[in-house]
Parts: C-alpha cells; sequence; structure tokens
C-alpha cells in the first residue's frame, strides 16, 4: 500500500465517520546526530520513524489521531478515531469553524542538496568533529563539544479537498563550543552559534562552516572570557551580532505574530501576544528601519518547504513594513476566524503531531551600513554577540536576554572583552530604538523552537545582520 | 500489544544482533508503547483533541570496543532487521569507546505500581467532561489548559541475560483562568485520572484570577516570599537539570558538593519515581528506586548512569535516559520533602519509594470553596508569618544565566501579591527575576514549609515535581515586567 493509498484510506474513513473535513499527513523521518567531547566522539545515535496523522473535522470540533501503520485496516481506524475525537469536543463548543479556501493541489516539491547528509560516510562526519573538539582542547578549553544533526524527511499530505502532495526535506547543520571553568562560574564560546547553524540543505552547509579552523579562536576565547571584567550596568547603546539578533527576532516578533497566539489559543501554555488584531496595518512596532517578512522560500535557509503541513503553497509575505506591523503567520483555521485570507505557517513536528502555527523564515531585510560602519559611529555602547541565555514574558514584551560574549565600544573603536552581557527591555520600544542596521544578512537557522501540547520542536530561520539599538538597559546582575 | 510481547520484540532485537555481529557483541533493547492523549482548551472552548498510539524501539551496540545507538517506530521483521544492521554499521565506523561501562547484571527490578487501566485507556468524553467542569466552575471567567492521559507498557531486554517489564498510567490537568488581564492557575498531576476534578481545579483557578485583578507595580528588590507548589516545581527542575546530574557534577560545572551543607537544614530532595505509577527501570535496564539528593540541608548525591555512574565509582541510579550521553543523566521525579505533621511524621517519611495504603493521603491539598488569592491551608499558614513579602503562584521562561552557580533569569506568572502583616493586600504586576537558586534555598534562607505537596506535571508525561509551599528569606526581582 503506498503513502497516498494510506492517506486516503484515512480521510475516506473519516468523512464516513462524520467528518466534514479531513487531512493526512504521512511522514517518514530519518535523523542522525552525532557529539564529541574533547576529541573523542561522545554519541552517535540514528532513528527511523514512520506513522501518519489523521485530523478531521466534524461540526466545529477538531480531532487528531496518528499511529505508525500504513496498512488500510490502520489507516482506516485511524480516520475513523479522529472523528470519534472531534466530535467529543462539541462537549465544550466554542464558535463555528472554517477554513480559508484553498485550490486542491498536486505537487511535489523537494529542497536543494548538493551533498546528501546521510551519505557522506560516518567516519568523515567523526573525523570532523574529533579534530574540531580536540584543537579546542589543545588551546584550552575544559570541555570542547561539537555536534551535527541530520534530518531527512519525506511527506505525503492528502486532504478531503482533494490535495496530493508529497514533499522531500533534507536539513542539516552543526557547530562547536569551548567551555571553560573557573572558581565560581563557567565562560563558553560558540561557532558559528549556541547550538551551530542549520538549513533546509545538505553536508556543503557544514563544511563551508570550518568548524576546524576556528576551534582554536573560540578556546581562547573562552579562557579570556574568564578573567575579562563583567559588563558593565547601566543604559548604553547596544550593537547585536547578527546571531543574537536572530533570536531577538525570534522571540519578539516571531512569536508575537503568530496567529493562534494572538487569539488566544496558546494562552495557558506559551501565552498570548500584545498584539492587537484591531490594529493590524496601523500598529508601530519598531523603528522605520525594521523591515521583517514571512518567507519560506528562501533557498536553504531552515523554515523553508514548499508547502505548509495543511497544503498551503509557500509564499512570501510582510509582517513589518518600515516599522509598522502588516502580517501574521497564519494557518487556515486561525485566518478564518480572525477574517483574514491567508494561512500557510502550519507545520506539524512529525507524523503524531498536529499541526499548528509556526514561524516559517521570519527575518529582517538588510539595511544601508556595515557592522564595521556601526561601530565606527557609535561613541560608548557595547557590542554582544552570541546567544547565551533567553527569556521573555508570555505576551512577548519583557525580554532579558545574556550573550556569550561582549566587547566594549568607545570613540568608534572596538575595546575590551566583557564577561556575562545582558540586556532587557520591552520589544516594541527596544525595536523603536533601532537606528542603524546592517547589510550584512545570514539566514541564522533555529532547530528548537518549543511549542504546543503535547510538545512539539519545530524548526525555523532568521535572517539577520547586526544592528544598533539606542539607551539600552544592560549588565542585569543576581 | 500486551507486556510479553514488548518483551518478545526486545528479545528478538538482541538476538538478532548477536546472530549478525556475533556471541560477543552487546546489546540492549528498549520497546515501549505509548498511548498519549491531550485534550486542550482555550478561550473556554476544546480547540485541539489529539490521541496518539506509537511504538518506539531503542537500540545500543557495543561491538568490537566501539558504541553506537539507534531507534526506529517500525516492529515488523524489516523494521527491526534494518534497525539492527543500521545500528551496527554505525558501531564499526565508532571509534573506540575505552569508557564503555558494560551492560546490567541480571538483577531484580522493582515490580512498580500496578497502573489504572481506566486511565490509560480514558476516552475523549471523559477528558472533555472535565474541561467541561473547569470551564463552569470558572462561572465565565476566561479559561485555557489541557486534560492528559497517558499509558505506558514496555520491555527490555540485554545480551546479558537481564530483562525487565513494566507498565504505567498518567493524568494530568492543568488549566488558568482569565480576567482582565489577570490569571490564575490550577495544575496537578496523578496517578488516575479519576482524581482529577475539574470543578474544583476551575474555581480554584478562578478564585486566584479575581484576586489578582488591578495589579499594582512595585519596585524591584529583594522581597521575601512564599512560593506556591507551581513555582516551587521550577525550582526543583532547575536544580535538577543543572545541578544533580552526575556528569556535569564530575566536570565541575555543578554547584554540588556532596557532603557540604548546601541548604537550609529544612530542605530535604529526594529523587522517588516509584512513589507515583511509573516504568521501574531506566534505558539501560536498571531498577530505579528512591534516592535522596539532599537531606535536612546536605548535598548527599548526584544521580548517574552506567557510564557517569562508572566514571565516578558509584555504579548507575537508575537514571539512563536518551541524551545522556551528552546532556548527562537527570533525575526526573523529585520532591521537596513537605513539613513534618502534626504527629512528627512527614508525607515524605510515608510514601519514600512507596505507594501510600490510602491514595487520598497524597491527594494534594487542592479545595473548592476558594474565595481568594490563597487557596490552601498550608500557604495560609506560611503567608500568616510573613510582614513584608510577596505570594508568588507560578515562574515562566526561567534560563540559566550560569549553570554552575546556577544564576537564573524568569519571570512571574499567574498571580502575585504583596503581603502586609500576614494578609494579601494587593494584586501586584508580574516581575522579572535574577536569582542564584542554591543561594536562595541556602543556610537560614528557609522560613517555612508547607505540611503537603502538590505533584505538579512536566510537559512530558512521567516526569513530574512534587513539593509544598515554600517561604524564603529572600527572592531578587531585578524589574517590572512591563518595563
Amino acid at each position: 500500500m503506498s503513502e497516498f493509498d494510506a492517506a486516503g484510506a484515512a480521510v475516506q474513513a473519516a468523512l464516513d465517520a462524520g467528518a466534514r473535513y479531513a487531512d493526512v499527513r504521512v511522514m517518514h523521518r530519518r535523523y542522525e546526530s552525532m557529539s564529541a567531547r574533547n576529541g573523542d566522539i561522545e554519541e552517535l545515535a540514528q532513528d527511523e520513524s514512520i506513522g501518519l496523522g489523521v485530523r478531521a473535522l466534524v461540526g466545529s470540533g477538531w480531532g487528531f489521531h496518528a499511529v505508525p501503520d500504513l496498512s488500510d485496516a490502520a489507516a482506516r481506524d485511524a480516520g475513523r478515531r479522529a472523528a470519534r475525537i472531534a466530535a467529543a469536543s462539541a462537549r465544550v463548543p466554542g464558535p463555528p469553524i472554517d477554513l480559508v479556501a484553498a485550490e486542491p493541489t498536486v505537487a511535489s516539491w523537494s529542497s536543494g542538496c548538493d551533498v546528501d547528509p546521510l551519505g557522506v560516510a560516518l567516519s568523515d562526519k567523526g573525523d570532523l568533529l574529533v579534530r574540531a573538539t580536540g584543537t579546542m582542547r589543545e588551546h584550552g578549553a575544559d570541555l570542547a563539544e561539537g555536534l551535527y544533526q541530520i534530518w531527512d524527511t519525506a511527506k505525503w499530505f492528502v486532504s478531503s479537498e482533494g490535495h496530493r502532495i508529497d514533499q522531500r526535506i533534507r536539513e542539516c547543520g552543526g557547530g562547536i563550543s569551548a567551555t571553560s571553568i573557573g572558581a565560581g562560574e563557567t565562560q563558553r564560546r560558540s561557532y558559528p552559534s549556541y547550538r551551530g547553524q542549520y538549513g533546509t540543505t545538505g553536508w556543503e552547509l557544514v563544511t563551508s562552516l570550518d568548524l576546524v579552523g576556528h576551534a582554536a579562536r573560540i578556546a581562547e576565547e573562552s579562557r579570556e572570557l574568564l578573567t575579562a571584567p563583567e559588563c558593565p550596568a547601566g543604559e548604553t547603546d547596544l550593537i547585536l551580532g547578527g546571531e543574537q539578533l536572530a533570536l531577538q527576532i525570534h522571540e519578539s516578533v516571531g512569536h508575537a505574530i503568530e496567529l493562534d497566539r494572538i487569539l488566544g489559543w496558546e494562552a495557558a501554555f506559551a501565552g498570548t501576544s500584545w498584539l492587537d488584531l484591531a490594529q493590524l496595518g496601523s500598529l508601530r512596532y519598531g523603528s522605520e528601519l525594521m523591515n521583517v517578512t514571512i518567507d519560506p522560500t528562501i533557498p536553504g535557509a531552515l523554515g523553508s518547504f514548499g508547502f505548509d503541513d495543511e497544503g498551503s503553497p509557500a509564499v512570501k509575505r510582510d509582517a513589518v513594513r518600515e516599522g509598522r506591523w502588516v502580517g501574521v503567520l497564519a494557518g487556515r483555521d486561525s485566518a478564518a476566524v480572525a477574517g483574514l485570507g491567508y494561512g500557510g505557517s502550519v507545520r506539524a513536528d512529525g507524523w503524531a503531531r498536529l499541526p499548528m502555527v509556526r514561524m516559517t523564515n521570519v527575518g529582517l531585510e538588510p539595511g544601508p551600513h556595515t557592522l564595521d560602519e556601526i561601530i565606527a559611529a557609535t561613541d560608548d555602547g557595547v557590542l554582544m554577540d552570541v546567544n547565551r541565555s533567553w527569556s521573555i514574558d508570555d505576551k512577548r514584551l519583557n525580554f532579558q536576554f545574556g550573550c556569550e560574549v561582549g566587547w566594549e565600544v568607545r570613540n568608534g573603536r572596538r575595546g575590551r572583552m566583557l564577561r556575562n552581557p545582558t540586556y532587557t527591555g520591552i520589544g516594541p520600544l527596544f525595536w523603536r530604538s533601532m537606528d542603524m542596521l546592517s547589510s550584512e544578512i545570514v539566514p541564522w537557522g533555529t532547530p528548537n523552537c518549543g511549542k504546543g501540547q503535547p510538545g512539539q520542536i519545530g524548526h525555523t530561520g532568521h535572517p539577520s545582520a547586526p544592528a544598533r539599538f539606542r539607551n539600552v538597559r544592560v549588565g542585569v546582575r543576581a | 500489544m500486551s507486556a510479553s510481547s514488548e518483551l518478545e520484540i526486545a528479545g528478538r532485537v538482541v538476538e538478532l544482533v548477536r546472530r549478525l555481529a556475533g556471541p560477543d557483541a552487546q546489546a540492549e533493547a528498549v520497546v515501549t508503547r505509548t498511548d498519549l492523549a491531550l485534550t486542550r482548551f482555550a478561550n473556554s472552548f476544546i480547540h485541539q483533541n489529539v490521541a496518539e498510539s506509537g511504538v518506539t524501539v531503542r537500540l545500543r551496540v557495543h561491538v568490537d570496543g566501539r558504541t553506537a545507538s539507534g531507534g526506529g517506530s517500525l516492529v515488523d521483521p524489516d523494521g527491526l532487521r534494518a534497525l539492527v544492521e543500521r545500528t551496527l554499521t554505525a558501531a564499526r565506523l565508532c571509534p573506540v569507546d575505552p569508557a564503555w561501562p558494560g551492560l546490567t547484571a541480571p538483577s531484580p527490578v522493582p515490580p512498580g505500581t500496578a497502573p489504572d487501566e481506566a486511565t490509560g485507556h480514558a476516552d475523549p468524553d471523559e477528558r472533555a467532561a472535565r474541561v467541561r467542569a473547569f470551564v463552569d466552575a470558572a462561572e465565565g471567567l476566561e479559561t485555557a489548559g489541557f486534560c492528559r492521559t497517558s499509558y505506558r507498557s514496555g520491555a527490555f531486554a540485554n545480551s546479558a541475560g537481564h530483562s525487565a517489564q513494566g507498565r504505567s498510567a498518567e493524568a494530568a490537568m492543568d488549566g488558568i483562568a482569565r480576567t482582565g488581564g489577570s490569571d490564575g492557575v490550577a495544575r496537578l498531576c496523578a496517578d488516575r485520572l479519576a482524581d482529577l476534578d475539574g470543578a474544583v481545579l476551575g474555581a480554584r483557578a478562578a478564585a486566584k484570577a479575581r484576586a489578582a485583578a488591578d495589579p499594582v507595580e512595585l519596585p524591584p528588590g529583594r522581597y521575601e516570599v512564599v512560593l506556591e507548589p507551581a513555582a516551587v516545581a521550577d525550582l526543583l527542575q532547575n536544580l535538577a537539570w543543572y545541578g544533580f546530574n552526575g556528569k556535569r557534577y564530575a566536570e565541575r560545572q555543578s554547584f554540588a558538593e556532596l557532603g557540604a551543607a548546601q541548604f537550609d537544614p529544612a530542605v530535604s530532595l529526594v529523587d522517588d519515581p516509584l512513589h507515583s505509577s511509573t516504568l521501574p527501570y531506566d534505558l539501560e535496564g536498571t531498577g530505579r528506586g528512591p534516592l535522596t539528593l539532599v537531606d535536612a540541608g546536605v548535598t548527599r548525591a548526584v544521580v548517574h548512569d552506567r557510564r557517569s555512574g562508572a566514571q565516578a565509582g558509584t555504579g548507575s541510579t537508575g537514571h539512563g535516559m536518551p541524551g545522556a550521553a551528552t546532556f548527562g543523566p537527570i533525575p526526573h521525579n523529585l520532591r521537596l520533602l513537605p513539613a513534618p505533621t502534626g504527629d512528627g511524621a512527614t508525607d515524605g517519611a510515608t510514601h519514600a519509594g512507596t505507594r501510600g495504603n490510602d491514595p487520598t493521603d497524597r491527594l494534594p491539598a487542592v479545595a473548592g470553596g476558594v474565595t481568594g488569592a490563597v487557596a490552601d491551608p498550608d500557604t495560609a499558614e506560611l503567608v500568616a508569618g510573613m510582614e513584608r513579602g510577596l505570594l508568588v503562584s507560578d515562574f515562566w521562561y526561567t534560563r540559566v544565566l550560569d549553570p554552575k552557580s546556577l544564576v537564573i533569569t524568569g519571570l512571574t506568572r499567574n498571580g502575585v501579591w504583596l503581603v502586609e502583616d500576614g494578609v494579601p493586600t494587593r494584586a501586584v504586576r508580574d516581575f522579572r527575576f535574577t536569582e542564584s537558586y542554591p543561594r536562595a534555598l541556602g543556610p537560614g534562607a528557609v522560613r517555612g514549609l508547607g505540611r503537603r505537596s502538590v505533584r505538579q506535571p512536566d510537559r512530558m508525561d512521567g516526569s513530574w515535581w512534587d513539593a509544598p509551599p515554600l517561604r524564603l528569606a529572600a527572592w531578587n526581582f531585578t524589574g517590572g515586567a512591563s518595563g
């Protein structure tokens, strides 16, 4: 029985059981990760999972059931169960549910991949991590860690409206970190970011990172941090590197514009949003330099796909244009509730999870400057880079982020290294204070976005570049 | 699939390894069937309703001195053979593993508590009925949350001749009620769905939401606090992940110093998985049981899997888990033992490692008839002794600034109140804090402890945090959340 046949059988069973709409995702995912520590391989893990998940709409109640079995009988049973669960939802009913219109689509799509990451010899991948972590140890790191991860996912989507879409998305990436341990604290430096860099691409991404070439530098910087002066406390101009700004976009823009949060559907767990739909199109989110797009069509970025997990095609949209809030991340049902005409941002973490509103690639368009120009234009400030900790309130307003490293900026020059740099603020006030933005955009990948119950891990992309923010509170301490 | 068939599959995997890699190959296989269902509500209606049936097979092999792990969802003969073949291939390509700790030898595994089958097989109408009760009890306030049931049936087998089996069931409910931007929360984890009363939880959340209305802003600073069990759960979770992790301890990344009086004498922490229904063995087949981590303020132990336990010379404490090779072993069933009751016993003394004879013993201090910020007698007693401080319901988005000193930032959520002369006088806007958790619990820092614990659910079933309310001398609030 083919994947499409199993999906079709489940859809039909759900309709026969009373559903007015049903869709099915069959997913086959292969995963591989390897980690190394201090010059030795620490763990190699491989996983392979296949199953199907049925989503059924009975009246205005949703139901979802998932099984790791593609037989005709199992698929039909899953369809019936999804319809039964949907019927139970009617015991605590809500407003009528509609779906924004969608064209029945028959299509195939694959992400780009020059070098199949699962085809690269394990010994070669292991050698890379061993060499990188060994080099960090030689240069003084107490703990030298390296990691790569690979996901190879095939999906088959069928809906009762006539969708029949298959996709293959290959994702991979990796990175290294060096930790130095002092008497009462630890200091860590990572490359190229906290968890590495990831994309919908082949092994060529990892090769391009030159992990070994950066190993000695980050080991030495981690030791240097142990004796560097503390980041001073107070208000100052803050220059953020692109990797940290990607996290800032993720937390204070990406999650805030998720329509399910705005509608209150995540209120108990992930939280809501400070945004009010009545202000869509008029609200001042940030300075006029701030142009944020929702763009799943960027080749190689981690949030890219051909179709989302409701069968909506990948389309680029504006989220913030010249500082004004103009768009949201939506699914077909949330968009209908909000009176919007588009979805396209719904994905599921595997066959056993319900599709939900997720970031795709939410990122900044480039500005006119370079990082060097931003530093040169700053009389007194702090440059921070590479995320270390992140925390933001349930409305996505009040944040405090810590970075691995900071540097003084005095009279247009980068000065001493600073340890334990943190900054805090309120999202829209912070974004309104952005007065310089670099053109040096990198599509940073975030492979660990948690959301939803049962929990789901999302893969998102964040094109980002260094930028400057005025009068930011830095150096918060215990 | 019955428990015996899971053992059969695990045995088949081990046998396949022997056949393909020879008699010297070492292998361990874990087969777990999971039935997970979750009914989720928001804006006072069920907006998500899901169920999942799945089987996972995890295999670890050690061949010619090399180790690799694999996993999958395919349990037919072809799927199992593919799993074994690719894991063996991976192992052969790996470097030599000189720290391989060997397999668990045949050894007794506790039987565990018989799971409540009715919970494991609860239908969606039963979860929906509890949601209905929660929503109704909020009497018009907006509500959101979930009701979850789970059932696990599993088996372990290895090529050293050791095997284990077990089953578990769990139910949890977690909800908020909302009024004018103020939220109140009630959450509870139990062995039986029948022990979850949606009406009681909904009434409690609603009462706290009403009491949290019209909050005022207070200046940042160090305040004395009473933390309710939901907030204490965050302390336990972060102490577990970063402090009592045997690998981090060995690498000098943990604050823990064995034998040192690092905590207030009122603090006793026990990792106690068998306090509830659970699988009685870990990923490596080691039997699970209670482990005292802190005894009257003195740090006594950290947790280990076989690898970290061998390096420490202590052996495994039954904390093998996925990812432990990288992140380290972590306790997931941590209990802060409550204060002694009037007869000198404590809830912890009664239940450490065993199920109580009377299930109502372990029912939480969650009762109906709540009308204000203080929802139970334990908390009321702690609040009554506080001259000026804050009552905190819950913490949110806590993240580590420095793992060794365990300095953490995060926010309050779901209700904060100013307490003056033993009485909550005003609702307070949420705060951001930056605090070292071991310091906050250090010698002389604990001014009171409740007598009854409330089991708090984790995001994942099978993990939970059991704590009474806790009064601390100081907590470092670094700013108001609104600016």
